[in-house]
């Protein structure tokens, strides 16, 4: 069996993000840029699935600029086997990638997909559904456990009212939650041999998707900001507070 | 223009979120139809042929959508979308799960979670869990969106007799199949839908400690949530979160006990009328936000305000 595991490079989610001074997009100059959080946690769970013995192979692809062959090597030394880079100049919108994830799929025949539920930049949280329709794959989104057998993927989902649990057809798309795992670190030694491992680059245009902006962003503001409150000094004037200032309990 | 509005509904009764969303939808100059789809929706019908800002309502009763699966549900969708300029659902997981795959297949970039329809193809969405706040326009032909519904007050339920047609269901996927479902029972008012919210952090220390909330709450007729964090460590069940990954709540008074105030946990709540936190480090960020803040140890705060509530 055979995982493809796409990442994200996005901004550190310890990085407080904020508007260029002429709002015209957000202020990225020296951020620090890292994997995005759930696409760690997806491909933690894609080399368990081969640790345990139940995959052949992992491969991490990435759709984006040069630099993020920086987190593709993140994920060689994390445990991938391979990764590819699709490099592209502009940052792309999720349909676009989907798009592009789809013809790798149909070149590289995995059994699973495994995506992050939504990548912290944009909170879009849609490129692995788009994707399992584009290919009439079975979903599963919020994923908080994955367990495999020879033709079924079973997923139990995070939803708002609780958990529900899936059984989808092989091939599947499924993304991740917080809860799936705790990604571990990557070792010194692993981060050498990652340095070996394969990682192909090819150009977008290669691929011949159709990857024009369908948006355009407009401008990127702060939002309204809370006036300051004030710090009460016992239960009491906080109970009394509420009660005759803010009216919010009676 | 016509609109077509996605209604989130459990088989017995329409959710609160749907009602942001036709609020939402109503800020679209169109008739508004509401798409419910379900199995044995009798009541769901009855209920959605009072809602305010509704013209028209396709319904469709057929085991196929029993569970809402997004492949099934979004091919229902499909079949009848060609008459419509604007596909709205509420950014709950059932709206984030179903739309990407309808937008995918009419190919049609979505814009998730909007707080604001500023013109027919412009938007406002939070981005980088809401430190910023995008003004997107759509140059798609047909605009999919997803409404955060604590953006939009909710429409009333004082309409009647709304037509309905019924549709037919649409052959199955047959690609994946609904197991079973733990949906969390309570009586106290849904996380999204409280006017007053009470959460717990890390500070709370166990699950255990977390009937010091339960108590507030049953007083102040409030809900209780949690931080990542508190649920990570197993207080309290997932669906109890809330932030920028899980439920975006902005109830009249928000209270954060026992929660440092990360961005990713302000990101679903700083819409909250009224804040209040209590912790014991008086530099917690938390406090940037707050309207109230009282720095104390919880353990004492809690049972002195329960007693004095
Ligand atoms: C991709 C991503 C997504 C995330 N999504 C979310 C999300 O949706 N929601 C969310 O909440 N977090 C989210 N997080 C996690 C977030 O970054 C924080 O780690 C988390 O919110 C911290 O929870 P906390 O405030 O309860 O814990 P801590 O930061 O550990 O704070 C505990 C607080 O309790 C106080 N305290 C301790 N004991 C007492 C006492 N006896 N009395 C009073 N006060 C006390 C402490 O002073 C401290 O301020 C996300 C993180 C990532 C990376
Ligand atoms: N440029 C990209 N390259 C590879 N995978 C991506 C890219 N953008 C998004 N993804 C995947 O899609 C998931 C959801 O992203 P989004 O739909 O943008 O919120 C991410 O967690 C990644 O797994």
């Amino acid at each position: 069996m055979k995982i493809l595991v796409p990442i994200k490079r996005v901004v550190d989610y310890n990085v407080k993000v904020r508007p260029m001074p002429d709002n015209s997009n957000v202020d990225l100059n020296n951020a620090k840029m890292s994997v995005n959080p759930f696409c760690e946690i997806a491909l933690e769970e894609a080399v368990r699935i081969k640790e345990a013995s139940n995959a052949e192979e992992v491969i991490a692809i990435t759709v984006g600029k040069t630099e993020s062959q920086e987190q593709l090597r993140t994920a060689l030394a994390l445990g991938a086997d391979r990764a590819i880079l699709i490099e592209s100049d502009s940052l792309l919108e999720p349909l676009a990638i989907a798009k592009v994830l789809a013809k790798v799929v149909e070149q590289e025949h995995p059994d699973l997909v495994i995506l992050g539920k939504q990548a912290i930049d944009g909170d879009n949280n849609q490129t692995g559904q788009m994707l399992a329709a584009l290919l009439d794959y079975p979903q599963a989104t919020n994923a908080s456990e994955i367990k495999l057998d020879e033709s079924n993927v079973t997923v139990t989902r995070e939803i708002d009212g609780g958990l529900q649990t899936l059984q989808l057809n092989k091939p599947a798309v499924v993304t991740t939650d917080l809860r799936l795992n705790e990604p571990r670190y990557a070792s010194l030694p692993n981060i050498m041999k990652a340095k070996k491992k394969e990682l192909t680059v090819t150009n977008i245009s290669d691929l011949g998707v159709d990857v024009n902006p369908r948006t355009e962003l407009l401008s990127v503001e702060l939002p309204p900001s809370r006036d300051a409150g004030i710090i009460v000094e016992s239960v009491d004037e906080l109970v009394e507070k509420l009660k005759n200032e803010a009216k919010v309990i009676t | 223009m016509s609109i077509l509005v996605i209604a989130e509904h459990d088989n017995s009764s329409i959710k609160g979120a749907t009602l942001n969303t036709i609020a939402a939808a109503s800020n679209i100059n169109g008739e508004v139809t509401l798409l419910v789809a379900g199995l044995d929706i009798s009541k769901v019908i009855d209920e959605a042929k009072t809602i305010s800002g509704v013209s028209k309502i396709i319904s469709c009763d057929h085991e196929l959508y029993k569970n809402f699966l997004a492949e099934d549900f979004a091919k229902l969708v499909l079949s009848i979308a060609d008459s419509y300029s604007y596909i709205l659902a509420p950014a709950t997981t059932f709206g984030k799960n179903l739309m990407p795959r309808i937008s995918a297949k009419l190919d049609i970039q979505q814009i998730s979670d909007i707080i604001s329809i500023e013109s027919e193809d412009t938007f406002k969405r939070p981005i980088y869990a809401g430190s910023c706040i995008a003004t997107v326009k759509s140059n798609d032909s047909v605009k999919l969106i997803t409404v955060r519904a604590t953006a939009f007050d909710p429409v009333s339920l004082d309409n009647n007799d709304i037509p309905v047609e019924s549709i037919d269901a649409v052959d199955a996927s047959n690609i994946s199949e609904f197991v079973s479902e733990e949906i969390a029972k309570s009586d106290r008012p849904e996380l999204t839908a409280a006017n007053i919210v009470i959460s717990g952090g890390r500070g709370m220390q166990s699950g255990d400690n977390f009937h010091l909330l339960d108590s507030i709450a049953d007083k102040l007729g409030a809900a209780v949530g949690a931080s990542r964090a508190a649920v990570d460590a197993g207080f309290v069940p997932n669906d109890y979160q809330v932030g920028q990954t899980g439920k975006i709540v902005a109830p009249d008074l928000y209270i954060a006990v026992g929660i440092s105030g990360a961005i990713q946990h302000l990101a679903g709540m700083k819409d909250s009328k009224v804040i209040v936190a209590i912790n014991k480090d008086e530099d917690a960020p938390i406090f940037q936000v707050a309207d109230y803040g009282l720095v104390s140890d919880l353990f004492d705060a809690l049972p002195e305000l329960e007693a004095k509530l």
